[in-house]
Parts: structure tokens; C-alpha cells; sequence
């Protein structure tokens, strides 16, 4: 900032257009983001330290920790299986269909998350469409495990596909034509030329994608039936304990849940910074 | 190994990029595929590369089903327009690329790579640049990479697709050259497509000159400029001037431009005349055959000059050639009046409908040459 203003005389009226931008800008963020963030913590510690710890220890908490890892460690890796495969048929192929498979994978942007979980609800429920066969067979999807990994898969599915489609759209299939045409077959092709072309989107796709996975709430609320410590994810725990006016409680799993974010952002921010040139070269155009 | 292509025919939903092609490709040829866009000659390379396969036809190496043959397995160098190199590797690992795919049983010892990496670079005269990475390289460069990448194992076959349409005119010529020496060298059987007539004219052994999908013409280059088989090929190779005949009093005639000889004995009413610019003798002393012109302007371009010549009688501008020397000689300058008349011109008779009978093409030449 101070640079351009030393480097080229700035005219008073366009000085004080600037800094009332940058003012609102600031308040904007410090008012609806920061101030929120900062809130989280200072209740979360309000009794101690300790105080802290022993109501993240508890049971249910862990288990909503766990549950949360692990409902993000299988829809993360689905969701980067099918972006990958989305975005290669949708770059790639020609075929019928093609804007329409487009349109149905920013579906879950489009519709409110309430409505994605209801849908697995009304299809796996005890009164949904497959509710009584799956029952006969002692298969349990909806209040369990399964159902919330359902309700993430189909909420967070557009992230990985969205990063890549314009990317390989723009990048064209020439490199890999050539890697076939010397000899690569598909798998060698696939990790030696198409991997490498698309991994800072790749890698990008599945952080957010991971973010969304972990904090998501309508949809999985819908399918959880909020069964303490067996299908309770953390998003779920916070609100639990705020309703049982246990505020340090739900304020400490918060603080967890914004913890795993600011995770996120920090490797994405590290990893743009560490490799930011590397990035700009490989950005289409850029070579 | 000669590579016989016959009647490969490929359509996309809306065009037929390839229209019954037959064509035979001789060990160490350097061939030209030469057209406009959309003439298929790219099609053509990609069938040839493995990239895509035609509806029918068959392609056989020796005695090889050739098309049966995976992209892998041919034995194919390519280069691609815009040299395809693998952005986030170096120019070293670029050109090993191919040898590091292979399976281990076929893949030489990594100091073989290395050496066989190193001669190639040497060949391409980027021995300096190895570590680099393709976008820090000029277009030259990348495009020398490519070929290098190609090179290095051991294709039988070298398929280059416009291979200088993205770089500079000068850097295009110097490459030009050493692309021939490569050839000269190596003995490698090349086709490289191209829309630059030029270029296919200095470059190839032979130029299939092709359109809409059909070969118009297979020829050396000499065959192609000086004996055009089609109304197409005289249009599209160099520069041309079309003239409509018509019979009058039972000979062809354009104008003040009339022949008396007629191979054709009075069979067709009309032909088309193509004539070259270097074909058209000019005088400032009135002849009886030949046009009346306006001299519109003089384009100098280095050992040769332009003209174009304005033709009130037939309503038409001419292009004619005359070597920069003459200019002076002849005392021309832009609003003058001459005389024009070919001395060479390619005549493709018509029938009533207008179609050219182009296998009764006629290469007239004058009977006595007027000097100029």
C-alpha cells in the first residue's frame, strides 16, 4: 500500500475514495468474521483451561470427533474419485447429456441442504421407499452411520468436479495424446501426464470439498436422529449442547470444528505461498 | 517400411474429413500433406499416429494390419502443432519420457537414457538447456524439444503436424533447412502436414495435395507446380490467374487471346485457363494476340516485382512477374499502357453445367516464346 502511494502521487478525493473501501472492507470482515471467530474462543475458555479439556473429554464429544473424521475420510476420497472421473468425462468425451450431467452436479450448491438429507430420508427411512426391504435385512442406513455419510457424499459432491472441469477444459487432451503416442498406456498416461497437470486444482477441490464434509449440518441433522455418541457429528454436538444450555460445552467442540478450518486454510494459504510460482506457470495461459 | 494406405474414408457428424484416400508411403520418404483447413490431411495424420481410426479402409505396413496396431506399438514419432510437451516436466525428462514408460523388460538401463538424452539434445542444439522446463523455453526451442522427445525411441515413422505454424518467418526457415538435414541424415520415413504450399514445395519428396477430404493430386513438387491435375491444385499451389474460354468461330478464346490449336477437336465449348505470373509476357509495343492492359501498380519484392495489370476488355485484374531487373528496361511505371499475353497456361475444358473434365487437362505452352 505504501509503496504505490510513495511510487505515484494519489490526488485527495481518490485518497479518500481508497481508504473508505479499504475501511468498510476491514470493518466488513472484522464485524462478521473475525469478531464471531474471537467470540467462539473467549466462550469456549470462559470457566478455565481446564474447564475446557474436561468437557472436550467427555464421551460424546470424542465420539463426535471421530465420527466426523471418519464421515469426511470416506466421503473426501468418493467425492476426489468422482470429480476426477466427472471432470475427465466432461473435458474429454463428447456425448449426450453432457450439459445436463453438468447442471446435475452443481445440484447440491442449488438446493438447501434440509432437502438433500429429507431425500434420504424419504428414500431409506423406515416409511421411504426401500425403508421395509432394508429393514427385512437388517440393514440400517438412515440414524446411522451410513446415512450420514450418504447426506455428505451428496452435499459436498460439486467441489472436486467444479475445481477441475474448466481447468482440463483449458488445458486440452494434447499432452496425454502424446504420452500415448510414445508408448504410456492409461494408467501411466493418467499419473505421469494428467495427475501432475491438474493437481493444485485437484488438491484445492479436495480442501474445500474436506472443509464443507466436516462442517456440514442441515443435511446430515436430517438423517442423524442425533443419537449421542453414535450419530452425533460435531456440527451436530455444538448444537446439542447449546440447547441443553451447556454453553462452554457446545463453544469448546466449536472451537474444535473452527480449528480443523482455519487447518485447512492455513495448509492452502502455505501451500500457495510455497509453491505460488509454480502455480502461475502451470495456470492455464501461463506457459 | 512402406505404409499403403487405401481407401480410408472417416466422417464426423456434420463433414466427411476423409473421402476414399488411397495413398502409398515409401521407406525414407519425406511426404507433404498439404491443404486447406478442414481438407482432412489432419485426420489423415492422427489415423496414422493412432489417435483415431477411420469408418473404412485399411491401413498396412508391409504386411501388417496396421490400424489393428495400438498408438503404442507403432513405432510413431509425432509432433504436435503446438509441441505438447509435458509442461510440468524438463526438456530431459520430455525426451525420456518414452523410454521410462516402457516395461522394465524393454526399458534401457538408466545410463543408456541418459547418453541417448544427451546425443539427442546435442542433435537439437539445446545441450544447455536440459533442466529448463518447456515455459522457459522460445517457440523454436520447444519445437527442436519435441522433436527430440520423438527421436528418442526410435520411431519408424516421423509424423509432424504443421510443424513451423507457430513460429516466426525467420526462425521458420532456419528450421526449414535443418529439418531437411535431419531427414537427409537419418533416412527416417517422414509425412508432416502443412497449409503453407511453400513450405511442402522446399521441404517434401513428394506433396498429396488434398481437399475436402480427397487427394486432388500426389506429385513431386516440380509435378505439382508445373503440371497441376485439378483446378484446385492450380489455385492453391503458387499464384495463379483464372481466365474463362469460350469458343469463338471454333476456336478457344478469351479476349484478344485466341488459340489455334485444339486438342480436344471441338468437344467442349469453354475451359478454364490458369496462367502463372511468371507466364505472362509483357510488351509496350502492340501485339495482335493479347490483351491491352493498364499497369495499376508495381509490388518490388527483393529479385522479383509484382503487377498488377487492369484488362478493360475482360473486366479483370491480372497478376504478371517480371524479375526486378527488367522493371527499368521495359521503362515501367504505375498508369501506363501494355500489352499483355500468356506464353504457358493449364486448361481444364468444362462441360454445359460448368464441370471441369480435369482428366483432359491440356499444359499449353506458346509455339515461339515472344521475348519480352
Amino acid at each position: 500500500m505504501s509503496t504505490h502511494a510513495s511510487s505515484r502521487p494519489v490526488r485527495w478525493p481518490h485518497r479518500l475514495v481508497r481508504g473508505v473501501l479499504i475501511l468498510i472492507a476491514v470493518s466488513f470482515l472484522a464485524l462478521f468474521l473475525l469478531l464471531p471467530l474471537a467470540v467462539v474462543f473467549t466462550e469456549a475458555f470462559r470457566e478455565g483451561v481446564s474447564a475446557y479439556f474436561t468437557t472436550i473429554k467427555q464421551g460424546d464429544a470424542l465420539a463426535a470427533i471421530r465420527l466426523t473424521l471418519l464421515v469426511a475420510a470416506i466421503a473426501v476420497p468418493l467425492n476426489l474419485v468422482f470429480g476426477v472421473a466427472a471432470a475427465w468425462a466432461m473435458a474429454r468425451f463428447e456425448f449426450r447429456g453432457k450439459a445436463l450431467l453438468g447442471a446435475f452436479i452443481d445440484l447440491p450448491f442449488s438446493i438447501s441442504p434440509v432437502i438433500s438429507g429429507l431425500i434420504y430420508v424419504l428414500l431409506f427411512g423406515a416409511q421411504g421407499w426401500f425403508g421395509p426391504w432394508l429393514d427385512a435385512h437388517g440393514v440400517k442406513i438412515i440414524f446411522a452411520v451410513p446415512g450420514l455419510v450418504l447426506a455428505t457424499v451428496f452435499i459436498t459432491l460439486p467441489f472436486v468436479a467444479r475445481e477441475l472441469i474448466p481447468l482440463m477444459q483449458s488445458q486440452g487432451s494434447e499432452e496425454e495424446e502424446a504420452a500415448r503416442v510414445l508408448g504410456a498406456n492409461g494408467w501411466q498416461m493418467f499419473f505421469r501426464v494428467t495427475v501432475p497437470n491438474i493437481r493444485w486444482a485437484l488438491l484445492y477441490g479436495v480442501l474445500l470439498c474436506n472443509a464443507r464434509a466436516m462442517g456440514e449440518f442441515g443435511a446430515v441433522s436430517v438423517v442423524s436422529g442425533h443419537i449421542r455418541g453414535l450419530t452425533t457429528t460435531m456440527p451436530l454436538e455444538v448444537e446439542m449442547r447449546y440447547n441443553e444450555y451447556d454453553y462452554v460445552g457446545a463453544f469448546a467442540v466449536a472451537s474444535l470444528l473452527a480449528l480443523l478450518a482455519l487447518l485447512t486454510l492455513l495448509v492452502k494459504t502455505l501451500l500457495e505461498w510455497r509453491y505460488g510460482g509454480e502455480i502461475a506457470a502451470h495456470a492455464p495461459g501461463g506457459h | 517400411m512402406t505404409l499403403e494406405l487405401s481407401h480410408l474414408s472417416r466422417r464426423f457428424t456434420d463433414f466427411a474429413a476423409l473421402d476414399d484416400v488411397s495413398l502409398t508411403i515409401d521407406p525414407g520418404e519425406f511426404v507433404a500433406l498439404l491443404g486447406p483447413s478442414g481438407s482432412g490431411k489432419t485426420t489423415l495424420l492422427r489415423i496414422l499416429a493412432g489417435l483415431d481410426y477411420p469408418d473404412s479402409g485399411s491401413v498396412r505396413q508391409d504386411d501388417r494390419d496396421f490400424l489393428a496396431t495400438s498408438a503404442r506399438q507403432r513405432k510413431i514419432g509425432l509432433v504436435f502443432q503446438h509441441y505438447a510437451l509435458f509442461r510440468h516436466l524438463t526438456v530431459i525428462e520430455n525426451i525420456a519420457f518414452g523410454l521410462r514408460v516402457r516395461s522394465r523388460r524393454l526399458r534401457p538401463p538408466r545410463a543408456e537414457v541418459k547418453a541417448r538424452v544427451q546425443s539427442l539434445l546435442k542433435r537439437v542444439q539445446l545441450e544447455d538447456f536440459g533442466s529448463r522446463f518447456p515455459s522457459q523455453l522460445s517457440g523454436g526451442q520447444r519445437q527442436r524439444v519435441a522433436l527430440a522427445r520423438a527421436l528418442a525411441v526410435e520411431p519408424d515413422l516421423l509424423l509432424l503436424d504443421e510443424p513451423f505454424g507457430a513460429l516466426d518467418a525467420q526462425v521458420r526457415v532456419t528450421l526449414r533447412r535443418w529439418l531437411r538435414e535431419l531427414h537427409e541424415e537419418l533416412g527416417l520415413t517422414t509425412v508432416f502436414v502443412t497449409h503453407d504450399q511453400e513450405e511442402a514445395l522446399e521441404l517434401a519428396d513428394r506433396i498429396v495435395v488434398m481437399n475436402r477430404g480427397r487427394i486432388e493430386q500426389v506429385g513431386t513438387p516440380e509435378m505439382i507446380y508445373q503440371q497441376p491435375a485439378t483446378p484446385f491444385v492450380c489455385e492453391f499451389i503458387g499464384k495463379v490467374n483464372r481466365l474463362v474460354m469460350n469458343r469463338d468461330q471454333g476456336h478457344l478464346a478469351v479476349g484478344n487471346w485466341i488459340l489455334d490449336e485444339d486438342p480436344w477437336h471441338s468437344r467442349y465449348g469453354q475451359a478454364l485457363a490458369f496462367v502463372r505470373p511468371e507466364h505472362l509476357a509483357l510488351s509496350v509495343a502492340p501485339s495482335l494476340s493479347g490483351w491491352s492492359a493498364r499497369l495499376r501498380h508495381i509490388y518490388l519484392a527483393g529479385s522479383v516485382a509484382h503487377i498488377d495489370l487492369y484488362v478493360a476488355s475482360l473486366d479483370q485484374t491480372l497478376e504478371a512477374d517480371v524479375a526486378s531487373e527488367d522493371l527499368s528496361r521495359l521503362g515501367l511505371h504505375a498508369g501506363m499502357e501494355l500489352y499483355v499475353v500468356p506464353r504457358a497456361a493449364t486448361l481444364f475444358p468444362q462441360i454445359r453445367d460448368g464441370t471441369t473434365i480435369n482428366q483432359d487437362r491440356w499444359n499449353w505452352r506458346a509455339a515461339s516464346t515472344t521475348p519480352t
